[in-house]
């Protein structure tokens, strides 16, 4: 038998290697847009919104 | 030569036998509930808040789902319909799928916290424990109360995700929970009744082996009697409303004339006519679960013009 350069077993570790790379940078992604949701909403002091407002919140 | 034969088998795992191994249909009931008990929670989800906890408990979902068939591999080259996920078929290793499992648990439960609260994240790690340990480990192969006690793992997700929203629990999503967990035993059961799957060469005590098809048969209708009041409860709650209400008393019409259906027949008749009562009450439990979670959705986008609710 001839070896083969390109075996059916490549063309899966590819498909493997593929879909772990973009679940990685789809990961990344998330993480960087959670940040910029999570940082935007925060109030002056750093509390995320609906934490109980201060005392001086209301003057 | 041996080094060749050994790479040269034909199983190396492609990248669907590893979404294979997250089960792919049980994660997208663990999607719609825990959505649903998101959104109807009282409290507002930032929309991508509320897609990344949906994304992680679905993840959370499939890492126990990865974690069961590694611990039942055995069990699973013995019976038919699971002889070909990928660690019965050799494809996945029982080590890959451990670590796989563990991995993903960790990163969902981690990232639910981050992006949610870490008391739904504690949730999501509480219910992988339950799946995997409570049932996977210890009930599914000693009692065959199996499926009645196994099912709360399917049930927590609508609480999961209400405490996404709300850092909490609270009467609505006990409800939620009660809900699934009453659902699932006749759900199963009439799988158990037409699917005759070679259980007990596998050793697990299914309700239909260890008491036979005729006791079966009963509980069904006994568990769908008992599912019917917190069903019809839910509708009374802050998250019901008239239009619940009347979808869930005509799906528990239905559903407790098909268990009364079931119960009455003998196994010459379900023979006779290839199952089909049995397997029209299965295809409708799965409608019922999906509208009454569906009606709870309903009731939410009337409240946003005013309509909703009591």
């Amino acid at each position: 038998m001839a070896i083969q350069v390109e075996h059916e077993l490549h063309r899966r570790r590819l498909g493997r290697n593929t879909a772990l790379g973009l679940a990685l940078g789809a990961f990344v992604l998330l993480v960087f847009v959670l940040t910029i949701v999570k940082v935007s909403r925060q109030d002056e002091n750093g509390n995320p919104p609906g934490m109980a407002p201060t005392a001086e919140a209301g003057q | 030569m041996s080094d060749f034969s050994a790479i040269d088998t034909g199983k190396e795992a492609g990248a669907g036998d590893f979404v294979q191994l997250l089960k792919p249909r049980v994660m997208s009931l663990v999607v719609f509930t825990a959505l649903v008990g998101l959104l109807v929670a009282p409290v507002a989800v930032h929309p991508f808040v509320a897609f990344t906890a949906i994304l992680f408990i679905a993840l959370g979902g499939g890492a126990s789902g990865a974690l069961n068939m590694w611990y039942d591999a055995d069990i699973d080259r013995i019976m038919r319909r699971t002889q070909n996920r990928p660690v019965p078929a050799g494809r996945i290793s029982e080590g890959e799928a451990l670590g796989f499992g563990l991995a993903l648990s960790l990163i969902s439960c981690l990232m639910l916290g981050l992006a949610a609260n870490w008391f739904a994240g504690a949730f999501l790690a509480f219910t992988i424990f339950f799946y995997v340990v409570i049932y996977t480990m210890w009930l599914k192969r000693s009692t065959p109360q199996n499926i009645v006690i196994g099912g709360a793992a399917g049930a927590f997700p609508p609480m999961i995700g209400w405490a996404v929203a709300t850092g909490g629990v609270s009467l609505e999503s006990i409800l939620m929970f009660a809900l699934i967990f009453m659902w699932t035993p006749p759900h199963f059961w009439a799988l158990a009744l037409f699917m005759k799957d070679d259980y007990s060469k596998a050793g697990v005590p299914m309700l239909t082996v260890t008491h036979g098809r005729r006791a079966t048969r009963k509980h069904i209708l006994v568990y769908t009697l008992a599912l019917v009041p917190f069903a019809l409860a839910l509708g009374f709650t802050s998250i019901g409303g008239p239009v619940y209400l009347a979808i869930s008393v005509a799906l528990n019409l239905w559903f407790v004339k098909g268990a009364v259906g079931i119960s009455r027949r003998d196994e010459a008749q379900a023979e006779a006519d290839k199952y089909r009562a049995e397997k029209a009450f299965f295809t409708f439990s799965l409608a019922y679960l999906f509208l009454h979670f569906g009606a709870l959705l309903i009731e939410k986008s009337l409240s946003a013009i005013g309509m909703g609710g009591w």
